[in-house]
């Protein structure tokens, strides 16, 4: 699978973490970017990202695919997976 | 006794008395806690861990745990954004456990962090 799943996460965040340990066990390919770690311009742009997908800018938030999951919700996920 | 334990300690009594009580999921809170600690750390202030801080405290101010939400999370959902505090019910087992929606509203998010609103 190429890395069409992309979470974009809070390094402090148990959802985030709930997320991520989800898809590490679905052996999930997917690109992990903890915003509150980052500062200046990368900061700005993963932001910037996450907004597109999600305006209320709350995480976690999960691409994947065309389809954009707020929050930890394990169906959805699964149903988008199955998508892929 | 460590910081997290200390936390623990003494927020216990404190959030009880305002029906706020820890989840009883243990690798919700023990998780929660050190986050609470890498904020307090971090900011000088224990930000939600839940949500992006903005690092100043006049404008983090309604998200420093326990945040201005989460009574009332805890009263309609039975249980705060993060999961660190719930009800008596939620820990019983006698209510579902539902996904907590962000309750922040998006507009105030935007301005701490001196973003534009949501589209």
């Amino acid at each position: 699978m190429d890395k069409d799943v992309k979470l974009y996460a809070l390094s402090t965040c148990v959802h985030c973490k709930n997320a991520k340990k989800f898809l590490d066990e679905k052996d999930v390919d997917y690109d992990c970017t903890y915003v509150d770690r980052l500062s200046g311009e990368e900061r700005q742009e993963a932001i910037e990202e996450v907004k597109k997908h999600n305006p209320n800018l709350s995480f976690p938030t999960l691409l994947v695919g065309d389809t954009c999951i707020v929050g930890f919700k394990k169906d959805e996920i699964e149903d988008a997976l199955e998508q892929l | 006794m460590s910081r997290v334990e200390d936390l623990y300690a003494k927020l216990k009594p404190l959030m009880e008395k305002k029906g706020l009580y820890f989840n009883k999921d243990q690798d919700m809170v023990w998780p929660l806690l050190e986050s609470l600690v890498v904020n307090k750390d971090r900011y000088g202030y224990t930000a939600c861990p839940c949500r992006l801080a903005s690092g100043e405290y006049e404008k983090d101010k309604d998200i420093i745990c326990p945040c201005v939400y989460a009574a009332q999370d805890v009263e309609e959902y039975g249980s705060c954004y993060c999961g660190l505090y719930v009800s008596k019910e939620w820990n019983e087992g006698s209510i579902a456990h539902v996904h907590v929606p962000e309750r922040r509203p998006p507009e105030k998010a935007m301005a701490a962090l001196g973003l534009e609103g949501p589209a």
